[in-house]
């Protein structure tokens, strides 16, 4: 331990709770008071009522939510396979660095610009996807693949190769090594990329706003759209119902996370 | 199953390093070699070009008749230990064992037929039954110990029943007292399992010597000596043998017509065939050959060190300026530092060798441990 005498410790804990929750729990808090209320002028929120619920919970908001849902698992999905077959390409070959690097490039490149990118790319035949729920998918994958390649590079560097020599040395094929030791082992580190796949495409705005057709909004589309009408507290409803569902989702994927750990 | 093991002039490289070099040796079928050797020798390289998870820039590797060094690993039917155990994490013992028979039933590597799943259980279970693990199939690898890791990681690797089984420093990781039981289990796997080659990696002498048929010393990527145990311990023929298996004191002496001349002292040792007389040559004496007080071949020195080790007291003698290193019998009255004594061994004892190139200094290269 760092700090041994009790009391500095208290005050390393205060000193932390200070920084901490102005800057991260604060935003939260207030978007949850937000959401209940119907007048904030004060210094408080006033005015209580369960009505922007009612809304966040209509028809039109539960589409979006199931949209934003779908959105995730098609982006995740394709993100993680993609990143990881990558990585798993990319190991121990010459072209690791320029792989690596062409990875990362979403990532430095603002989301804007992949928006606009795949609008100018997309819209013309042969490959007509601008106005379907495809190009909204294509982008979230784009903008999430890194993050899924990177946790998995970074895994398959921290796994022992005396494994897959074992299994090799067993009689077991390349495909046999991959499906039955190294997949496995990478669960764990899979698992979190899936998370944080998901809950990066689930709050994704700037891209989607470009290219989302009509029958295709996402939550965060509407989130921004009631707030742009001036409607924040029903707009903070919808955020904290995202934000619900996101959780849980990465609470469920982390189940299986430790599950894998700890077998 | 007769499959043995050769290496045509194996040279491997990394990176323009030649960390094996032109390797000749041929392990028979049935027979355990160790290859013995400090770090960075190319001991381990060695067994990695057998396994395949090196590729040699020259020369070629056989297993039994076939020339498997074009092969990848997983066609070349070799168990393989290795110092790490190496099971799966994710996968309980019996799974663990079971994975070498799906493995090679599925893609019918060589010799082996689709093992049913009837088959595969039956030896799973004689693999751990071989081991002393039955008690522990259902158990995961994080649950044992290393010494049962060990036992497990030996089973999974016995299950394919390979011609060769590949062992790469398999006890370094375990303790001390744990080792000499798996070297004496090792041993009765060899005597159940008489028909499997070994090769078997390890810096550690008294391994090599408890275990193996023959050893073959490596040093500096090159094979240095290659014979039975009792043949380089007994007769070494280079001063890096005798250092290496066993220790010795190896000792600058002069070559005369019908001995060898230790600083003044003229002892009574056949040096025949290691040097014409008046040439320098090394008389190599173990630790234990050595007694105390007078007798043939007596030396005379001051002790500068003495240590208990319970059943023998080692002392360490200056005899003209070189290191002599004695182990006695337990002593009732211990020499006290600076004391004068005589030492003296039987001409049979003792070994002289060609001098090398780079003399060895006083007491150089020889006892510790």
């Amino acid at each position: 331990m760092l700090v041994h005498s009790r009391r500095a410790r208290r005050a390393v804990h205060a000193a932390f709770l200070a920084l901490f929750l102005p800057v991260f729990a604060l935003p939260f808090l207030v978007v949850l008071a937000a959401s209940l209320a119907t007048r904030w002028s004060g210094v408080l929120p006033a005015g209580a009522t369960l009505e922007h619920y009612r809304a966040a919970t209509d028809a039109d908001a539960l589409d979006a939510l199931t949209t934003s849902l779908l959105t995730a698992l098609a982006a995740s999905a394709a993100a993680l396979v993609t990143g990881t077959w990558a990585a798993l390409a990319a190991k121990g070959s010459r072209a690791r660095r320029v792989i690596d690097l062409l990875f990362m490039l979403p990532v430095a490149v603002p989301s804007v610009v992949i928006g606009l990118s795949l609008l100018v790319a997309f819209s013309k035949p042969p490959l007509l996807l601008n106005g379907t729920p495809t190009i909204v998918v294509l982008a979230h994958a784009v903008l999430v693949t890194s993050f899924a390649h990177q946790a998995v590079s970074a895994a398959l560097d921290r796994l022992d190769p005396a494994y897959e020599q074992a299994a090799a040395s067993l009689g077991a094929s390349p495909l046999r090594v991959l499906l039955r030791v190294r997949l496995p082992l990478l669960l764990p580190s899979l698992s979190a990329a899936a998370g944080l796949c998901f809950a990066l495409s689930m709050g994704e705005l700037s891209a989607t706003i470009m290219l989302y057709p009509p029958d295709w909004a996402p939550l965060p589309v509407k989130i921004f759209a009631a707030t742009d009408r001036g409607a924040l507290f029903s707009g903070a409803a919808l955020a904290v119902v995202l934000m619900a569902t996101t959780f849980l989702a990465l609470l469920a994927v982390s189940r299986i996370r430790t599950r894998a750990v700890h077998r | 199953m007769n499959t043995g093991i050769r290496f045509d002039g194996v040279s491997v490289a990394y990176g323009g390093n030649i960390v094996l070099d032109a390797l000749d040796l041929t392990v028979e079928p049935g027979e355990v070699m160790a290859l013995l050797g400090p770090s960075g020798s190319g001991k381990t390289t060695a067994l990695r070009a057998v396994a395949g998870f090196v590729q040699p820039v020259a020369g070629r590797v056989f297993i039994g008749d076939r020339d498997v060094t074009d092969l990848p690993p997983h066609r070349r039917g070799v168990g393989m230990v290795v110092q790490q155990y190496a099971l799966f994490p994710h996968m309980r013992v019996d799974a663990n064992v079971a994975f070498g028979l799906k493995a090679r039933g599925v893609h019918g590597a060589h010799g082996a037929r689709k093992a049913p799943r009837d088959e595969i259980a039956a030896r799973v279970t004689e693999a751990l039954e071989m081991t002393g693990m039955s008690a522990y199939a259902r158990r995961y690898p994080r649950e044992l110990s290393g010494g049962q890791q060990q036992r497990v990681a030996i089973a999974r690797a016995l299950a394919v029943r390979p011609g060769v089984l590949l062992l790469d420093e398999p006890l370094s990781a375990l303790d001390a007292q744990l080792r000499s039981g798996m070297l004496a289990e090792l041993a009765r796997l060899h005597r159940d399992l008489p028909d499997v080659s070994m090769l078997y990696v390890t810096h550690d002498q008294i391994e090599a010597l408890t275990l193996a048929d023959r050893i073959a010393l490596m040093d500096r990527a090159r094979l240095q000596d290659c014979g039975t145990p009792q043949d380089l311990y007994r007769r070494p023929r280079t001063e890096f043998t005798a250092s290496f298996v066993g220790n010795a004191n190896l000792l600058p002496v002069t070559v005369t017509g019908d001995g060898v001349r230790l600083a003044g002292a003229v002892l009574d040792v056949p040096a025949a065939g290691a040097a014409a007389p008046g040439d320098p040559a090394t008389l190599c004496v173990r630790p234990h050959a050595i007694g105390l007080g007078e007798g043939p071949n007596a030396l005379r020195g001051t002790v500068t060190e003495v240590q208990w080790r319970g059943a023998t007291h080692r002392l360490c003698v200056d005899v003209a300026g070189h290191r002599v290193t004695a182990d006695v019998r337990e002593l009732h009255e211990t020499s006290s530092l600076g004391t004068e004594v005589t030492l003296h061994f039987a001409a049979r004892d003792a070994v002289v060798l060609p001098a090398t190139a780079a003399p060895v200094g006083p007491g150089g290269g020889a006892a510790h441990g």
